[in-house]
Order: structure tokens, then sequence, then C-alpha cells
């Protein structure tokens, strides 16, 4: 299982990114997210803690995630990037596209 | 299961040459990806640091040669050649489609296209090899990584 949500008491959907976030799963993400926008979620922390690797395909999905949230007049948080993911956004100039936090719980203490 | 194939190895000079094979199809990209870097721990022993770089390069490429190069035709075929040489890993991604030329393709760190959801693939590799160099057809890309 490459993802999994969960609710926090604080009403943030918290979803786990695990292994890598490529071209071949980068649907499963979106369709998560925009599941989670149709019930009414409008708090999100995506949580690579646990995640290896991503490929461009992964990072046009959250801009296009975040374009959606955003939207939805929601709040999308990154956390957990390590330092190999956030030199990935720091190149690309993701990062200045996104809220991003050290650790979930920070990124959690912002909403 | 995908493994790299042995293709060549060298006792003179060195070199150690594998080779995987796969038919366009998007969903064995991360198998892929898990091939070639079990075949560099193998053979080099690479670092962290080393094997995310090949992750990411190798998935960038892999899957521009299916969907930009293949058209995710899945007659067509991807090859991915693992060359050892020294201090240095060469991995080559080859397709079947016609080609591209990869000057022509923009840099996606403007302010205009900032926040596209595509083309940052061959950006992402070139920031992440050392060396890439393409054949004049364009359906072959080699990207060089120094062993650390």
């Amino acid at each position: 299982m490459a993802f999994s949500a969960n609710r926090d008491a604080g009403g943030v959907t918290v979803v786990a990114v695990e292994g890598q976030l490529i071209v071949a799963n980068r649907q499963d993400l979106k369709q998560l997210m925009q599941d989670a926008l149709d019930q009414g979620e409008r708090k999100f922390l995506l949580d690579f803690s646990k995640t290896a690797y991503i490929d461009s395909s992964g990072l046009g999905a959250l801009v296009s995630i975040s374009k959606k949230v955003r939207e939805a007049g929601g709040d999308l948080r990154l956390a957990g990037l390590n330092e190999d993911l956030r030199s990935l956004f720091e190149l690309t100039k993701l990062d200045t596209l996104f809220t991003i936090s050290e650790t979930p719980s920070e990124a959690l203490a912002g909403f | 299961m995908v493994t790299a194939a042995r293709v060549a190895s060298g006792d003179s000079d060195g070199r150690e040459h594998f080779r995987v094979e796969l038919p366009t199809d998007l969903s064995q990209v991360g198998v892929v990806v898990e091939a070639v870097v079990s075949c560099c721990q193998t053979v080099a022993s690479v670092s962290t640091r080393t094997e995310f770089r090949l992750c990411t390069m190798v998935a960038e490429a892999v899957a521009n040669a299916m969907v930009n190069g293949n058209r995710n035709d899945p007659a067509r075929r991807v090859t991915v050649d693992i060359e050892f040489e020294h201090d240095r890993i060469i991995i080559a991604v080859s397709d079947e489609g016609e080609g591209f030329d990869p000057a022509a393709v923009p840099d996606p760190t403007h302010d205009a296209v900032l926040d596209s959801t595509r083309g940052r693939g061959l950006f992402m590799i070139r920031s992440l090899a050392d060396h890439v160099a393409f054949n004049d057809r364009g359906n072959t890309i080699w990207m060089t990584l120094t062993r650390c």
C-alpha cells in the first residue's frame, strides 16, 4: 500500500506516502485526495517520512493536488522530506509553491 | 520478477555490463528501478545518496521513454543498459520512438511555468546526474554517475 490516510484529532487528513510517488501510482494519490475533498475534508498533510523517491510525474501530481485543494478553499502542507527530497523541491523551485515543514508534528501544529 | 541480465564482463578493463528489457508498461517503472538499483548495489555498493539519484533518474528516464518515446505503445520496448566502469556507473535508457531534441525542452523553473504539472523530467535528470548525453536521434539517453 503506497498511501494511507488518517484523520487526526484536529480534523487534518494525514496521508502517508510510502516507498515512491511516481508515474505508476500518482493517479491513486490524486484520487484519494479528490475523494477526501468530495467528502468535505479541507485540511491536508502529506507525510513523506517513509518516501524513498519522487519522479517528475509525482511532483506534477502534487502541483495538481495543491491547485485543487486551494480552489476548494483548503490548506495543504508537506512534511517529512529527507535531505535528498528537500533538495529536489528546491532545485525545481517547488519549495516556493508549497508550505513545507520539517516534521509532521510541526506541520500539524501550524494548521 | 525483473532482474538485470549480465551482458558482458571484462577481465582486463574492469567493465561490467548488465541489461534490463521490457515492453512499454508504466506499471513496471518501479519494478525496473528496483532491478537497476539491486544490480548497482550488488556490483558497486552505492551510497544512500547515489541510490536516491539512481532511483529518481531511472524512474524518470524509463517513464519518458515509455510515454514520450514509445507513445505508450505496448508493442514497443524499452532497454536499460547498466555499465560499471572504474569509478563510474553509466545508465543508458533507449526507446523505439522517433526521438526528440533535448535542446528544445524549456526550463521548468521559470515563473511562468512553475505551477505546470509537466515538463520537469529532463531537468531533474540533468540536475541529478554528473553527465548526461543523447544519441543523434534522441531516443537514447546516457546518464553517468560517479560512484560515491
